[in-house]
Protein backbone atom coordinates (compact mmCIF):
# COMPACT_ATOMS: atom_id res chain seq x y z
CA UNK A 1 0.00 0.00 0.00
CA UNK A 2 2.68 2.43 1.02
CA UNK A 3 4.88 1.51 -1.95
CA UNK A 4 2.02 2.07 -4.30
CA UNK A 5 1.44 5.50 -2.88
CA UNK A 6 5.10 6.38 -3.16
CA UNK A 7 5.17 5.18 -6.72
CA UNK A 8 2.21 7.40 -7.54
CA UNK A 9 3.98 10.38 -6.00
CA UNK A 10 7.07 9.65 -8.08
CA UNK A 11 5.09 9.33 -11.28
CA UNK A 12 3.29 12.60 -10.63
CA UNK A 13 6.54 14.34 -9.77
CA UNK A 14 7.92 13.07 -13.08
CA UNK A 15 4.90 14.36 -15.02
CA UNK A 16 5.25 17.82 -13.52
CA UNK A 17 8.98 17.78 -14.24
CA UNK A 18 8.27 17.06 -17.90
CA UNK A 19 5.69 19.85 -18.03
CA UNK A 20 8.23 22.18 -16.47
CA UNK A 21 10.83 21.28 -19.03
CA UNK A 22 8.56 21.92 -22.01
CA UNK A 23 9.54 25.59 -22.25
CA UNK A 24 13.22 24.67 -22.23
CA UNK A 25 12.53 22.11 -24.93
CA UNK A 26 10.68 24.66 -27.05
CA UNK A 27 13.50 27.19 -26.82
CA UNK A 28 16.05 24.53 -27.73
CA UNK A 29 14.02 23.24 -30.66
CA UNK A 30 13.42 26.74 -32.03
CA UNK A 31 17.08 27.71 -31.65
CA UNK A 32 18.49 24.52 -33.14
CA UNK A 33 15.95 24.53 -35.93
CA UNK A 34 16.63 28.12 -36.91
CA UNK A 35 20.38 27.52 -36.91
CA UNK A 36 20.14 24.32 -38.94
CA UNK A 37 17.83 25.79 -41.53
CA UNK A 38 19.49 29.20 -41.59
CA UNK A 39 23.09 28.12 -42.13
CA UNK A 40 22.93 26.48 -45.62
CA UNK A 41 21.92 29.64 -47.48
CA UNK A 42 24.52 31.72 -45.64
CA UNK A 43 27.18 29.20 -46.64
CA UNK A 44 26.09 29.21 -50.23
CA UNK A 45 25.84 32.99 -50.52
CA UNK A 46 28.79 33.77 -48.29
CA UNK A 47 28.47 35.47 -44.92
CA UNK A 48 29.77 38.89 -45.97
CA UNK A 49 27.78 38.92 -49.21
CA UNK A 50 24.69 37.96 -47.26
CA UNK A 51 25.03 40.37 -44.36
CA UNK A 52 26.56 43.32 -46.20
CA UNK A 53 25.22 42.90 -49.73
CA UNK A 54 23.20 45.95 -50.64
CA UNK A 55 20.96 44.31 -53.24
CA UNK A 56 18.15 41.88 -52.60
CA UNK A 57 16.74 40.48 -55.82
CA UNK A 58 15.63 36.97 -54.99
CA UNK A 59 13.48 36.44 -58.06
CA UNK A 60 15.79 37.98 -60.67
CA UNK A 61 17.41 35.80 -63.34
CA UNK A 62 20.71 36.37 -61.57
CA UNK A 63 19.58 36.53 -57.97
CA UNK A 64 21.24 38.66 -55.30
CA UNK A 65 20.74 37.94 -51.63
CA UNK A 66 22.09 40.90 -49.70
CA UNK A 67 20.15 41.75 -46.53
CA UNK A 68 21.94 44.93 -45.49
CA UNK A 69 18.88 46.99 -46.52
CA UNK A 70 16.67 44.92 -44.18
CA UNK A 71 19.11 45.05 -41.28
CA UNK A 72 19.57 48.81 -41.59
CA UNK A 73 15.84 49.38 -42.01
CA UNK A 74 15.11 47.37 -38.87
CA UNK A 75 17.75 49.30 -36.93
CA UNK A 76 16.68 52.73 -38.21
CA UNK A 77 13.01 51.93 -37.79
CA UNK A 78 13.50 50.73 -34.22
CA UNK A 79 15.74 53.67 -33.36
CA UNK A 80 13.16 56.08 -34.75
CA UNK A 81 10.35 54.44 -32.81
CA UNK A 82 12.41 54.58 -29.62
CA UNK A 83 13.30 58.22 -30.24
CA UNK A 84 9.62 59.14 -30.44
CA UNK A 85 8.10 56.58 -28.10
CA UNK A 86 10.49 56.66 -25.15
CA UNK A 87 10.24 60.36 -24.20
CA UNK A 88 6.45 60.27 -24.45
CA UNK A 89 6.18 56.98 -22.54
CA UNK A 90 8.69 58.05 -19.90
CA UNK A 91 6.94 61.36 -19.17
CA UNK A 92 3.62 59.52 -19.01
CA UNK A 93 5.06 57.06 -16.52
CA UNK A 94 6.41 59.82 -14.26
CA UNK A 95 3.06 61.59 -14.35
CA UNK A 96 1.12 58.41 -13.59
CA UNK A 97 3.48 57.21 -10.87
CA UNK A 98 3.88 60.45 -8.96
CA UNK A 99 1.44 63.19 -9.86
CA UNK A 100 -1.81 61.73 -11.12
CA UNK A 101 -4.91 61.60 -8.95
CA UNK A 102 -5.76 57.91 -8.30
CA UNK A 103 -8.94 58.12 -10.38
CA UNK A 104 -7.18 59.82 -13.30
CA UNK A 105 -4.41 57.27 -12.96
CA UNK A 106 -6.74 54.30 -13.20
CA UNK A 107 -8.47 55.76 -16.26
CA UNK A 108 -5.23 56.49 -18.12
CA UNK A 109 -3.76 53.18 -17.04
CA UNK A 110 -6.84 51.44 -18.45
CA UNK A 111 -6.42 53.34 -21.70
CA UNK A 112 -2.78 52.30 -21.91
CA UNK A 113 -3.62 48.62 -21.35
CA UNK A 114 -6.21 48.96 -24.07
CA UNK A 115 -3.51 50.32 -26.37
CA UNK A 116 -1.44 47.24 -25.53
CA UNK A 117 -4.31 44.92 -26.36
CA UNK A 118 -5.21 46.32 -29.78
CA UNK A 119 -4.23 43.75 -32.44
CA UNK A 120 -1.32 44.79 -34.64
CA UNK A 121 -3.38 44.47 -37.82
CA UNK A 122 -5.72 47.13 -36.48
CA UNK A 123 -2.74 49.46 -36.03
CA UNK A 124 -1.70 48.53 -39.54
CA UNK A 125 -5.16 49.29 -40.91
CA UNK A 126 -5.41 52.67 -39.18
CA UNK A 127 -1.85 53.49 -40.29
CA UNK A 128 -2.67 52.49 -43.83
CA UNK A 129 -5.83 54.60 -44.01
CA UNK A 130 -4.77 57.66 -42.00
CA UNK A 131 -1.01 57.91 -41.70
CA UNK A 132 0.03 56.89 -45.20
CA UNK A 133 -2.22 59.38 -47.03
CA UNK A 134 -1.32 62.06 -44.45
CA UNK A 135 2.41 61.61 -45.10
CA UNK A 136 1.82 61.68 -48.85
CA UNK A 137 -0.01 64.99 -48.66
CA UNK A 138 2.06 66.65 -45.91
CA UNK A 139 5.48 65.91 -47.36
CA UNK A 140 4.41 65.87 -50.99
CA UNK A 141 5.89 62.46 -51.79
CA UNK A 142 4.51 60.04 -54.41
CA UNK A 143 3.70 57.30 -51.88
CA UNK A 144 3.20 57.69 -48.15
CA UNK A 145 3.98 54.03 -47.41
CA UNK A 146 7.44 54.63 -46.04
CA UNK A 147 9.91 54.21 -43.22
CA UNK A 148 8.41 57.26 -41.51
CA UNK A 149 4.95 55.69 -41.43
CA UNK A 150 6.42 52.50 -39.95
CA UNK A 151 8.35 54.48 -37.33
CA UNK A 152 5.22 56.29 -36.15
CA UNK A 153 3.14 53.11 -35.99
CA UNK A 154 5.91 51.32 -34.08
CA UNK A 155 6.28 54.26 -31.68
CA UNK A 156 2.60 53.98 -30.80
CA UNK A 157 2.82 50.21 -30.45
CA UNK A 158 5.77 50.27 -28.00
CA UNK A 159 4.24 53.02 -25.88
CA UNK A 160 2.33 50.66 -23.53
CA UNK A 161 5.39 48.50 -22.74
CA UNK A 162 7.48 51.57 -21.99
CA UNK A 163 4.82 53.18 -19.81
CA UNK A 164 4.00 50.00 -17.86
CA UNK A 165 7.55 48.88 -17.12
CA UNK A 166 8.78 52.40 -16.24
CA UNK A 167 5.70 52.89 -14.08
CA UNK A 168 6.42 49.76 -12.04
CA UNK A 169 10.04 50.84 -11.59
CA UNK A 170 9.09 54.36 -10.51
CA UNK A 171 6.46 53.09 -8.09
CA UNK A 172 8.95 50.87 -6.32
CA UNK A 173 11.36 53.71 -5.50
CA UNK A 174 11.54 53.85 -1.68
CA UNK A 175 9.50 56.72 -0.32
CA UNK A 176 12.33 57.71 2.03
CA UNK A 177 14.44 58.88 -0.92
CA UNK A 178 11.74 61.28 -1.97
CA UNK A 179 11.00 62.41 1.58
CA UNK A 180 14.66 63.20 2.12
CA UNK A 181 14.81 65.24 -1.06
CA UNK A 182 11.63 67.11 -0.15
CA UNK A 183 12.93 67.81 3.34
CA UNK A 184 16.06 69.33 1.83
CA UNK A 185 13.87 71.87 0.07
CA UNK A 186 13.47 70.42 -3.41
CA UNK A 187 10.05 70.87 -4.93
CA UNK A 188 8.03 67.74 -5.77
CA UNK A 189 8.73 67.96 -9.52
CA UNK A 190 12.47 68.37 -8.93
CA UNK A 191 12.36 65.42 -6.57
CA UNK A 192 10.63 63.19 -9.08
CA UNK A 193 12.99 63.96 -11.93
CA UNK A 194 16.26 64.23 -10.01
CA UNK A 195 15.77 61.62 -7.28
CA UNK A 196 13.06 59.13 -8.25
CA UNK A 197 14.02 58.81 -11.91
CA UNK A 198 17.73 58.15 -11.27
CA UNK A 199 16.75 55.64 -8.58
CA UNK A 200 14.54 53.81 -11.08
CA UNK A 201 16.96 53.99 -13.97
CA UNK A 202 17.47 50.22 -14.31
CA UNK A 203 13.76 49.65 -14.71
CA UNK A 204 13.45 52.51 -17.15
CA UNK A 205 16.36 51.13 -19.16
CA UNK A 206 14.63 47.75 -19.14
CA UNK A 207 11.49 49.38 -20.53
CA UNK A 208 13.51 50.85 -23.40
CA UNK A 209 15.08 47.48 -24.19
CA UNK A 210 11.65 45.84 -24.08
CA UNK A 211 10.44 48.49 -26.50
CA UNK A 212 13.36 47.72 -28.83
CA UNK A 213 12.41 44.04 -28.76
CA UNK A 214 8.76 44.78 -29.56
CA UNK A 215 9.64 47.15 -32.38
CA UNK A 216 12.19 44.92 -34.06
CA UNK A 217 9.88 41.89 -33.92
CA UNK A 218 6.71 43.53 -35.22
CA UNK A 219 5.68 42.26 -38.63
CA UNK A 220 2.06 42.75 -39.62
CA UNK A 221 1.56 46.42 -38.84
CA UNK A 222 4.86 47.28 -40.51
CA UNK A 223 3.97 45.18 -43.52
CA UNK A 224 0.82 47.25 -44.00
CA UNK A 225 2.44 50.70 -43.84
CA UNK A 226 6.08 50.39 -44.97
CA UNK A 227 5.52 49.62 -48.65
CA UNK A 228 7.74 46.54 -48.71
CA UNK A 229 10.26 47.38 -51.42
CA UNK A 230 13.81 46.18 -50.72
CA UNK A 231 15.38 49.66 -50.75
CA UNK A 232 18.16 50.99 -48.60
CA UNK A 233 16.42 52.85 -45.78
CA UNK A 234 15.43 56.44 -46.26
CA UNK A 235 12.68 58.27 -44.42
CA UNK A 236 10.27 58.69 -47.34
CA UNK A 237 11.24 55.58 -49.27
CA UNK A 238 9.31 52.33 -49.32
CA UNK A 239 11.30 49.90 -47.17
CA UNK A 240 11.38 46.31 -45.96
CA UNK A 241 12.20 45.23 -42.40
CA UNK A 242 13.78 41.92 -41.37
CA UNK A 243 10.38 40.68 -40.24
CA UNK A 244 8.55 41.73 -43.38
CA UNK A 245 11.33 40.35 -45.57
CA UNK A 246 10.52 36.92 -44.14
CA UNK A 247 6.76 37.15 -44.34
CA UNK A 248 6.42 38.84 -47.71
CA UNK A 249 8.18 36.13 -49.71
CA UNK A 250 7.17 33.19 -47.58
CA UNK A 251 3.99 32.56 -49.51
CA UNK A 252 5.59 32.05 -52.91
CA UNK A 253 9.13 30.84 -52.22
CA UNK A 254 9.48 27.27 -53.46
CA UNK A 255 10.24 24.61 -50.86
CA UNK A 256 13.95 23.83 -50.66
CA UNK A 257 14.99 26.63 -53.03
CA UNK A 258 17.83 28.97 -52.16
CA UNK A 259 15.25 31.74 -51.82
CA UNK A 260 13.39 29.81 -49.11
CA UNK A 261 16.64 28.96 -47.35
CA UNK A 262 17.67 32.60 -47.48
CA UNK A 263 14.39 33.53 -45.76
CA UNK A 264 15.35 31.20 -42.94
CA UNK A 265 18.74 32.86 -42.75
CA UNK A 266 17.00 36.23 -42.38
CA UNK A 267 14.90 34.74 -39.58
CA UNK A 268 18.12 33.51 -37.96
CA UNK A 269 19.60 37.02 -38.07
CA UNK A 270 16.40 38.41 -36.57
CA UNK A 271 16.49 35.72 -33.89
CA UNK A 272 20.07 36.61 -32.97
CA UNK A 273 19.06 40.26 -32.62
CA UNK A 274 16.22 39.23 -30.31
CA UNK A 275 18.46 36.99 -28.19
CA UNK A 276 20.91 39.86 -27.78
CA UNK A 277 18.07 42.15 -26.72
CA UNK A 278 16.76 39.52 -24.27
CA UNK A 279 20.19 39.18 -22.68
CA UNK A 280 20.39 42.96 -22.28
CA UNK A 281 16.90 43.06 -20.80
CA UNK A 282 17.81 40.34 -18.31
CA UNK A 283 20.94 42.24 -17.35
CA UNK A 284 18.94 45.34 -16.44
CA UNK A 285 16.21 43.42 -14.61
CA UNK A 286 18.71 41.36 -12.61
CA UNK A 287 20.61 44.49 -11.64
CA UNK A 288 17.38 45.96 -10.40
CA UNK A 289 16.62 42.91 -8.27
CA UNK A 290 20.05 42.77 -6.73
CA UNK A 291 19.79 46.30 -5.46
CA UNK B 1 5.90 81.04 0.62
CA UNK B 2 7.90 78.39 -1.08
CA UNK B 3 7.64 80.16 -4.39
CA UNK B 4 9.48 83.22 -3.08
CA UNK B 5 12.53 81.24 -2.10
CA UNK B 6 13.22 79.34 -5.31
CA UNK B 7 15.17 80.85 -8.14
CA UNK B 8 13.86 81.69 -11.59
CA UNK B 9 15.91 78.92 -13.13
CA UNK B 10 14.29 76.31 -10.91
CA UNK B 11 10.86 77.76 -11.54
CA UNK B 12 11.29 77.50 -15.28
CA UNK B 13 12.61 73.93 -14.92
CA UNK B 14 9.52 72.95 -12.96
CA UNK B 15 7.17 74.68 -15.36
CA UNK B 16 8.96 73.12 -18.34
CA UNK B 17 8.72 69.60 -16.91
CA UNK B 18 5.05 70.11 -16.08
CA UNK B 19 4.41 71.28 -19.61
CA UNK B 20 6.28 68.34 -21.16
CA UNK B 21 4.38 65.84 -19.01
CA UNK B 22 1.12 67.51 -19.91
CA UNK B 23 1.95 67.25 -23.60
CA UNK B 24 3.00 63.59 -23.31
CA UNK B 25 -0.13 62.57 -21.40
CA UNK B 26 -2.40 64.44 -23.79
CA UNK B 27 -0.72 62.74 -26.75
CA UNK B 28 -1.35 59.32 -25.22
CA UNK B 29 -4.97 60.06 -24.37
CA UNK B 30 -5.62 61.63 -27.75
CA UNK B 31 -4.10 58.59 -29.47
CA UNK B 32 -6.29 56.13 -27.61
CA UNK B 33 -9.42 58.18 -28.21
CA UNK B 34 -8.56 58.72 -31.87
CA UNK B 35 -7.84 55.06 -32.62
CA UNK B 36 -10.98 53.82 -30.88
CA UNK B 37 -13.14 56.59 -32.29
CA UNK B 38 -11.83 56.22 -35.82
CA UNK B 39 -12.16 52.44 -35.95
CA UNK B 40 -15.66 52.53 -34.45
CA UNK B 41 -16.78 55.36 -36.72
CA UNK B 42 -15.53 53.59 -39.82
CA UNK B 43 -16.39 50.07 -38.72
CA UNK B 44 -19.67 50.04 -36.82
CA UNK B 45 -21.88 51.13 -39.77
CA UNK B 46 -20.45 48.23 -41.78
CA UNK B 47 -21.31 45.54 -39.26
CA UNK B 48 -24.50 44.06 -40.60
CA UNK B 49 -26.37 40.93 -39.67
CA UNK B 50 -25.62 39.59 -43.11
CA UNK B 51 -21.89 40.14 -42.71
CA UNK B 52 -21.87 38.28 -39.41
CA UNK B 53 -23.95 35.29 -40.45
CA UNK B 54 -22.89 34.38 -43.97
CA UNK B 55 -19.84 33.05 -45.67
CA UNK B 56 -18.25 34.79 -48.62
CA UNK B 57 -19.83 33.84 -51.94
CA UNK B 58 -17.64 34.22 -54.97
CA UNK B 59 -20.59 34.20 -57.35
CA UNK B 60 -22.74 36.70 -55.55
CA UNK B 61 -19.64 38.77 -54.64
CA UNK B 62 -20.89 39.33 -51.12
CA UNK B 63 -18.61 38.99 -48.13
CA UNK B 64 -19.49 37.33 -44.85
CA UNK B 65 -17.21 36.74 -41.92
CA UNK B 66 -19.03 33.92 -40.14
CA UNK B 67 -16.29 31.38 -41.06
CA UNK B 68 -13.63 33.72 -39.69
CA UNK B 69 -15.55 34.18 -36.44
CA UNK B 70 -15.94 30.42 -36.05
CA UNK B 71 -12.29 29.79 -36.93
CA UNK B 72 -11.22 32.27 -34.27
CA UNK B 73 -13.46 30.54 -31.75
CA UNK B 74 -12.11 27.09 -32.67
CA UNK B 75 -8.51 28.18 -32.45
CA UNK B 76 -9.07 29.87 -29.09
CA UNK B 77 -10.73 26.73 -27.67
CA UNK B 78 -8.11 24.35 -29.07
CA UNK B 79 -5.15 26.47 -27.95
CA UNK B 80 -6.58 26.99 -24.45
CA UNK B 81 -7.38 23.30 -23.99
CA UNK B 82 -3.74 22.44 -24.66
CA UNK B 83 -1.95 25.39 -23.09
CA UNK B 84 -3.80 25.33 -19.77
CA UNK B 85 -2.65 21.92 -18.51
CA UNK B 86 0.88 22.53 -19.80
CA UNK B 87 1.24 26.03 -18.36
CA UNK B 88 -0.42 25.28 -15.02
CA UNK B 89 1.58 22.07 -14.68
CA UNK B 90 4.84 23.86 -15.38
CA UNK B 91 3.98 26.57 -12.85
CA UNK B 92 3.13 23.93 -10.22
CA UNK B 93 6.43 22.21 -10.87
CA UNK B 94 8.34 25.44 -10.42
CA UNK B 95 6.66 26.54 -7.18
CA UNK B 96 5.76 23.22 -5.54
CA UNK B 97 8.11 20.50 -6.70
CA UNK B 98 11.37 21.93 -7.97
CA UNK B 99 14.25 21.89 -5.53
CA UNK B 100 17.15 22.48 -7.86
CA UNK B 101 17.57 26.25 -8.02
CA UNK B 102 19.59 26.10 -11.20
CA UNK B 103 16.89 24.15 -13.00
CA UNK B 104 14.28 26.69 -11.90
CA UNK B 105 16.47 29.51 -13.20
CA UNK B 106 16.89 27.74 -16.53
CA UNK B 107 13.17 27.13 -16.92
CA UNK B 108 12.34 30.70 -16.01
CA UNK B 109 14.95 31.99 -18.44
CA UNK B 110 13.51 29.78 -21.17
CA UNK B 111 10.04 31.09 -20.48
CA UNK B 112 11.27 34.70 -20.66
CA UNK B 113 13.03 33.94 -23.92
CA UNK B 114 9.85 32.42 -25.34
CA UNK B 115 7.86 35.53 -24.50
CA UNK B 116 10.43 37.70 -26.27
CA UNK B 117 10.49 35.82 -29.56
CA UNK B 118 8.54 37.70 -32.25
CA UNK B 119 5.44 36.01 -33.58
CA UNK B 120 6.72 35.91 -37.14
CA UNK B 121 9.48 33.53 -36.01
CA UNK B 122 6.89 31.35 -34.31
CA UNK B 123 4.96 31.29 -37.54
CA UNK B 124 7.99 30.29 -39.55
CA UNK B 125 9.28 27.63 -37.18
CA UNK B 126 5.77 26.35 -36.42
CA UNK B 127 5.05 25.97 -40.09
CA UNK B 128 8.24 24.04 -40.81
CA UNK B 129 8.23 21.84 -37.72
CA UNK B 130 4.58 20.87 -37.74
CA UNK B 131 4.61 20.34 -41.49
CA UNK B 132 7.93 18.54 -41.83
CA UNK B 133 8.04 16.42 -38.71
CA UNK B 134 4.40 15.83 -37.98
CA UNK B 135 3.21 15.73 -41.57
CA UNK B 136 0.49 18.29 -40.93
CA UNK B 137 -0.82 20.66 -43.53
CA UNK B 138 -1.90 24.26 -43.15
CA UNK B 139 -4.66 23.88 -40.60
CA UNK B 140 -6.21 25.50 -37.57
CA UNK B 141 -4.65 22.80 -35.41
CA UNK B 142 -1.14 23.71 -36.60
CA UNK B 143 -2.01 27.34 -35.85
CA UNK B 144 -3.37 26.45 -32.43
CA UNK B 145 -0.25 24.46 -31.55
CA UNK B 146 1.95 27.40 -32.55
CA UNK B 147 -0.15 29.64 -30.32
CA UNK B 148 0.18 27.16 -27.46
CA UNK B 149 3.95 27.67 -27.41
CA UNK B 150 3.49 31.44 -27.63
CA UNK B 151 1.05 31.58 -24.72
CA UNK B 152 2.79 29.10 -22.46
CA UNK B 153 4.86 31.81 -20.70
CA UNK B 154 1.73 33.90 -20.04
CA UNK B 155 -0.20 31.08 -18.39
CA UNK B 156 2.89 29.98 -16.47
CA UNK B 157 3.59 33.46 -15.14
CA UNK B 158 0.05 34.28 -13.99
CA UNK B 159 -0.38 30.86 -12.35
CA UNK B 160 2.99 31.13 -10.64
CA UNK B 161 2.15 34.56 -9.29
CA UNK B 162 -1.08 33.36 -7.73
CA UNK B 163 0.55 30.17 -6.41
CA UNK B 164 2.95 32.34 -4.49
CA UNK B 165 0.02 34.00 -2.70
CA UNK B 166 -1.31 30.67 -1.36
CA UNK B 167 -0.17 30.80 2.28
CA UNK B 168 2.57 28.33 3.19
CA UNK B 169 0.63 27.41 6.34
CA UNK B 170 -2.15 25.84 4.25
CA UNK B 171 0.34 23.44 2.72
CA UNK B 172 1.95 22.70 6.07
CA UNK B 173 -1.46 22.11 7.61
CA UNK B 174 -2.32 19.58 4.94
CA UNK B 175 1.05 17.87 5.22
CA UNK B 176 0.64 17.74 8.97
CA UNK B 177 -2.64 15.92 8.54
CA UNK B 178 -0.77 13.25 6.62
CA UNK B 179 -1.59 14.21 3.06
CA UNK B 180 0.85 13.29 0.31
CA UNK B 181 2.35 15.89 -1.98
CA UNK B 182 -0.03 15.21 -4.84
CA UNK B 183 -3.03 15.36 -2.57
CA UNK B 184 -1.87 18.72 -1.21
CA UNK B 185 -1.38 20.07 -4.72
CA UNK B 186 -4.76 18.81 -5.86
CA UNK B 187 -6.87 19.86 -2.91
CA UNK B 188 -5.08 22.86 -1.42
CA UNK B 189 -2.77 24.45 -3.95
CA UNK B 190 -4.79 24.18 -7.17
CA UNK B 191 -8.00 25.71 -5.78
CA UNK B 192 -5.87 28.55 -4.44
CA UNK B 193 -4.56 29.53 -7.83
CA UNK B 194 -7.84 29.63 -9.74
CA UNK B 195 -7.59 33.39 -10.15
CA UNK B 196 -4.16 33.11 -11.76
CA UNK B 197 -5.40 30.46 -14.14
CA UNK B 198 -8.43 32.53 -15.10
CA UNK B 199 -6.31 35.65 -15.64
CA UNK B 200 -3.87 33.62 -17.73
CA UNK B 201 -6.79 32.31 -19.78
CA UNK B 202 -8.19 35.74 -20.50
CA UNK B 203 -4.79 37.20 -21.36
CA UNK B 204 -4.17 34.28 -23.70
CA UNK B 205 -7.53 34.76 -25.37
CA UNK B 206 -6.62 38.39 -25.94
CA UNK B 207 -3.30 37.47 -27.42
CA UNK B 208 -4.78 34.78 -29.66
CA UNK B 209 -7.47 37.17 -30.89
CA UNK B 210 -4.84 39.72 -31.82
CA UNK B 211 -2.32 37.34 -33.32
CA UNK B 212 -1.83 37.28 -37.04
CA UNK B 213 1.82 36.90 -38.05
CA UNK B 214 2.13 33.47 -36.45
CA UNK B 215 -1.08 32.28 -38.08
CA UNK B 216 -0.65 33.47 -41.66
CA UNK B 217 1.41 30.48 -42.70
CA UNK B 218 0.34 27.92 -40.12
CA UNK B 219 -3.45 28.28 -40.20
CA UNK B 220 -3.86 29.73 -43.68
CA UNK B 221 -6.39 32.03 -45.31
CA UNK B 222 -9.42 29.89 -46.19
CA UNK B 223 -12.93 31.16 -45.49
CA UNK B 224 -14.88 27.91 -45.58
CA UNK B 225 -17.59 27.05 -43.10
CA UNK B 226 -16.73 24.03 -40.90
CA UNK B 227 -17.71 22.46 -37.63
CA UNK B 228 -15.16 22.16 -34.83
CA UNK B 229 -13.46 18.91 -35.80
CA UNK B 230 -13.48 19.58 -39.51
CA UNK B 231 -12.28 23.09 -38.83
CA UNK B 232 -9.26 21.94 -36.86
CA UNK B 233 -7.97 19.81 -39.68
CA UNK B 234 -8.60 22.28 -42.47
CA UNK B 235 -7.04 25.67 -43.13
CA UNK B 236 -8.90 28.76 -42.02
CA UNK B 237 -8.40 32.47 -41.44
CA UNK B 238 -9.03 33.97 -38.02
CA UNK B 239 -10.52 37.46 -37.74
CA UNK B 240 -7.14 39.20 -37.69
CA UNK B 241 -5.83 37.28 -40.68
CA UNK B 242 -9.09 37.97 -42.51
CA UNK B 243 -8.70 41.68 -41.73
CA UNK B 244 -5.19 41.62 -43.15
CA UNK B 245 -6.22 39.79 -46.31
CA UNK B 246 -9.27 41.98 -46.94
CA UNK B 247 -7.31 45.20 -46.37
CA UNK B 248 -4.00 44.41 -48.02
CA UNK B 249 -4.81 42.02 -50.84
CA UNK B 250 -8.45 42.62 -51.71
CA UNK B 251 -8.87 46.31 -50.91
CA UNK B 252 -12.17 45.60 -49.13
CA UNK B 253 -11.74 48.32 -46.55
CA UNK B 254 -15.34 48.34 -45.35
CA UNK B 255 -15.11 44.71 -44.32
CA UNK B 256 -11.65 45.32 -42.83
CA UNK B 257 -12.98 48.16 -40.69
CA UNK B 258 -15.98 46.11 -39.62
CA UNK B 259 -13.62 43.35 -38.42
CA UNK B 260 -11.39 45.95 -36.77
CA UNK B 261 -14.39 47.33 -34.88
CA UNK B 262 -15.35 43.83 -33.71
CA UNK B 263 -11.77 43.16 -32.57
CA UNK B 264 -11.72 46.51 -30.78
CA UNK B 265 -14.93 45.71 -28.90
CA UNK B 266 -13.52 42.31 -27.91
CA UNK B 267 -10.28 43.96 -26.73
CA UNK B 268 -12.22 46.37 -24.52
CA UNK B 269 -14.28 43.49 -23.10
CA UNK B 270 -11.17 41.42 -22.36
CA UNK B 271 -9.47 44.33 -20.63
CA UNK B 272 -12.53 44.98 -18.49
CA UNK B 273 -12.78 41.29 -17.58
CA UNK B 274 -9.13 41.11 -16.50
CA UNK B 275 -9.59 44.12 -14.23
CA UNK B 276 -12.87 42.75 -12.90
CA UNK B 277 -11.46 39.28 -12.18
CA UNK B 278 -8.41 40.81 -10.51
CA UNK B 279 -10.53 43.00 -8.24
CA UNK B 280 -12.99 40.22 -7.46
CA UNK B 281 -10.31 37.82 -6.27
CA UNK B 282 -8.42 40.53 -4.41
CA UNK B 283 -11.55 41.34 -2.46
CA UNK B 284 -12.30 37.71 -1.76
CA UNK B 285 -8.80 37.14 -0.53
CA UNK B 286 -8.93 40.07 1.87
CA UNK B 287 -12.06 38.81 3.61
Amino acid sequence: MKNKKQLLEHVIHGIFLILGLITVGCVLVITVYLIISGIPAIREIGLTDFLFGKVWASTAAEPYYGILPFILTSIYGTAGAILIGVPIGFLNAVYLAKLAHPKVKSVIHGAVSLLAGIPSVVYGLVGMMVLVPAIRILFDVPDGASLLAAIIVLAVMILPSIINVSLTALESVPKEYEDASLALGATPIETYFRVSVPAAKSGIAASVVLGVGRAIGEAMAVMMVAGNAANMPSLFESVRFLTTAVSSEMSYAADGSLQMQALFSIALVLFLFIMLINATLNFFLKRDQEK
Amino acid sequence: MQNKTISKKRKSYIAGMRLLMGIAVSITCALVLFIIGYVMFKGLPNITWELLTTKPGYLSGQIGILPDILNTLYIVIAALLIVLPLGVGAAIYLTEYAQNKKLVAIIEYASETLSGIPSIIYGLVGMMIFFQFFGMETSLLAGALTLVIMNLPTVMRTTQESLKTVPQSYREGAFGLGAGKWRVVRTVVLPGCVDGIITGCILSVGRILGESAALLYTAGFAHSLNNFWEGLSSPGATLTVALYVYAKDNGEFQVAFAIAAILMILTVLINLTVTFVGNYFKKRRNI
